[in-house]
């Protein structure tokens, strides 16, 4: 039970945003554009940062409707979000997304962590400005909705197929804030 | 030195958000939704906890900022500004502010931290719904802005002079687009010797 009378059986964020649009339609705006608008990431490695992150914060709801997102947007390379998420194996993923993986880890503990090195090692990978960026503002944005969702005791789905349905719905239509 | 190539004449948030106008906007938009609404929450209380989080995250543009912001609205009151950042507990604050800053606390640390008796406290203190709610997304909000601040190294302003005057800014005109279009005000040589 959430720790606010939101709207029953709607999962996690959909159903704070919903409590209070205000906030939620910043949010949502936020997610689309760092998630599918441009950027030198694609939408599935940045989903991925998402889902890495989330999974840190031991953020059930947002690790794996995240995951489910990146395994539809990586298609037939969809094994690349298990072995990340299950077996921490990162063989498949490029140094860049590898150097930027790390960087978001320390995103997610605390900003100053991110050291001159971690910076160093993404741009001999071939990281420039826009993928740096983007991947701290991803880490730092999911530090915000992984809070957010458990830190109000939002309901998390437990079945599979739910978070099938939302990975499929995320990857092809993005973030469109929920109508009443 | 910032990681990435920012606009030198912006410190902290404010040279990232130009450097990134898109992610600006609803950045904006959410700071303004959160910390300028006065219902429930006054303003004050709104950006003593965002100094409060900025503080337990050892972000310090952030908490000097948002610090300097909740002296404004409490006209000029920087000690009870600074008792809440140090020791909220005894500072001289409502009862229901005391359990609120408890759950961003909670918050802080992780989401899974907030449990069902820091809730039922707050709402004993007559804590809103909406006021807990506002409550976690500030912390939450100030858990993304600080690690966006502090994970790109952005500058910030060492004359510690110019953060009342750029407070003030905001505390008129909100946090719209002048967020990442105006420099940091300059304190002339009279206001630092008055």
């Amino acid at each position: 039970m959430a720790y606010i009378p939101v709207q029953e059986g709607l999962p996690g964020i959909r159903s704070l945003v919903q409590y209070r649009p205000e906030t939620g339609k910043p949010l949502y705006d936020l997610v689309q554009i760092l998630l599918r608008g441009p950027s030198p990431l694609s939408p599935a490695e940045r989903e991925l940062i998402a889902a890495y992150v989330s999974s840190r914060n031991e953020c059930g709801f947002c690790m794996n409707s995240h995951a489910a997102a990146a395994r539809c947007l990586y298609g037939d390379q969809e094994q690349i979000v298990d072995d990340l998420l299950y077996k921490n194996n990162q063989t498949e993923l490029s140094e860049k997304m590898q150097a930027l993986l790390a960087i978001a880890g320390k995103v997610q503990k605390l900003g100053k962590s991110v050291s001159p090195q971690d910076i160093e090692t993404a741009r001999k990978a071939g990281a420039q400005d826009e993928d740096i960026h983007d991947t701290v503002l991803i880490a730092a944005t999911f530090s915000l909705f992984n809070r957010y969702v458990d830190g109000l005791a939002s309901f998390t789905p437990t079945n599979e197929s739910a978070y099938e349905a939302m990975g499929k719905r995320m990857s092809e239509n993005g973030y469109v804030f929920p109508n009443q | 030195m910032p990681y990435i190539d920012v606009d030198k004449n912006l410190p902290g948030i404010r040279s990232l958000m130009a450097f990134r106008p898109e992610t600006a906007k609803p950045l904006s938009d959410l700071a303004e939704a959160l910390l300028r609404d006065n219902t429930g929450l006054s303003r004050a209380e709104r950006e003593l906890i965002a100094t409060y989080v900025s503080y337990l995250n050892d972000c310090f543009y952030c908490h000097n900022s948002h610090g300097e912001l909740a002296v404004c609205y409490l006209d000029g009151n920087r000690e009870l500004v600074d008792a809440v950042r140090k020791d909220y507990r005894n500072a001289d604050i409502s009862e229901k502010l005391k359990a609120l800053l408890q759950i961003a606390g909670k918050v802080q640390q992780g989401g899974k931290s907030v449990l069902p008796e820091n809730i039922e406290n707050a709402k004993r203190h007559q804590a809103t719904d909406r006021d807990i709610h506002d409550t976690v997304l500030i912390a939450a909000a100030f858990c993304m802005f600080n690690r966006y601040v502090d994970g790109l190294a952005s500058t910030a302003p060492k004359d510690m002079s110019s953060y009342p005057l750029r407070a003030k800014q905001v505390a008129e005109n909100g946090y719209g687009p002048h967020i990442y279009s105006t420099a940091q005000p300059q304190a002339s040589s009279e206001e630092i010797h008055a």
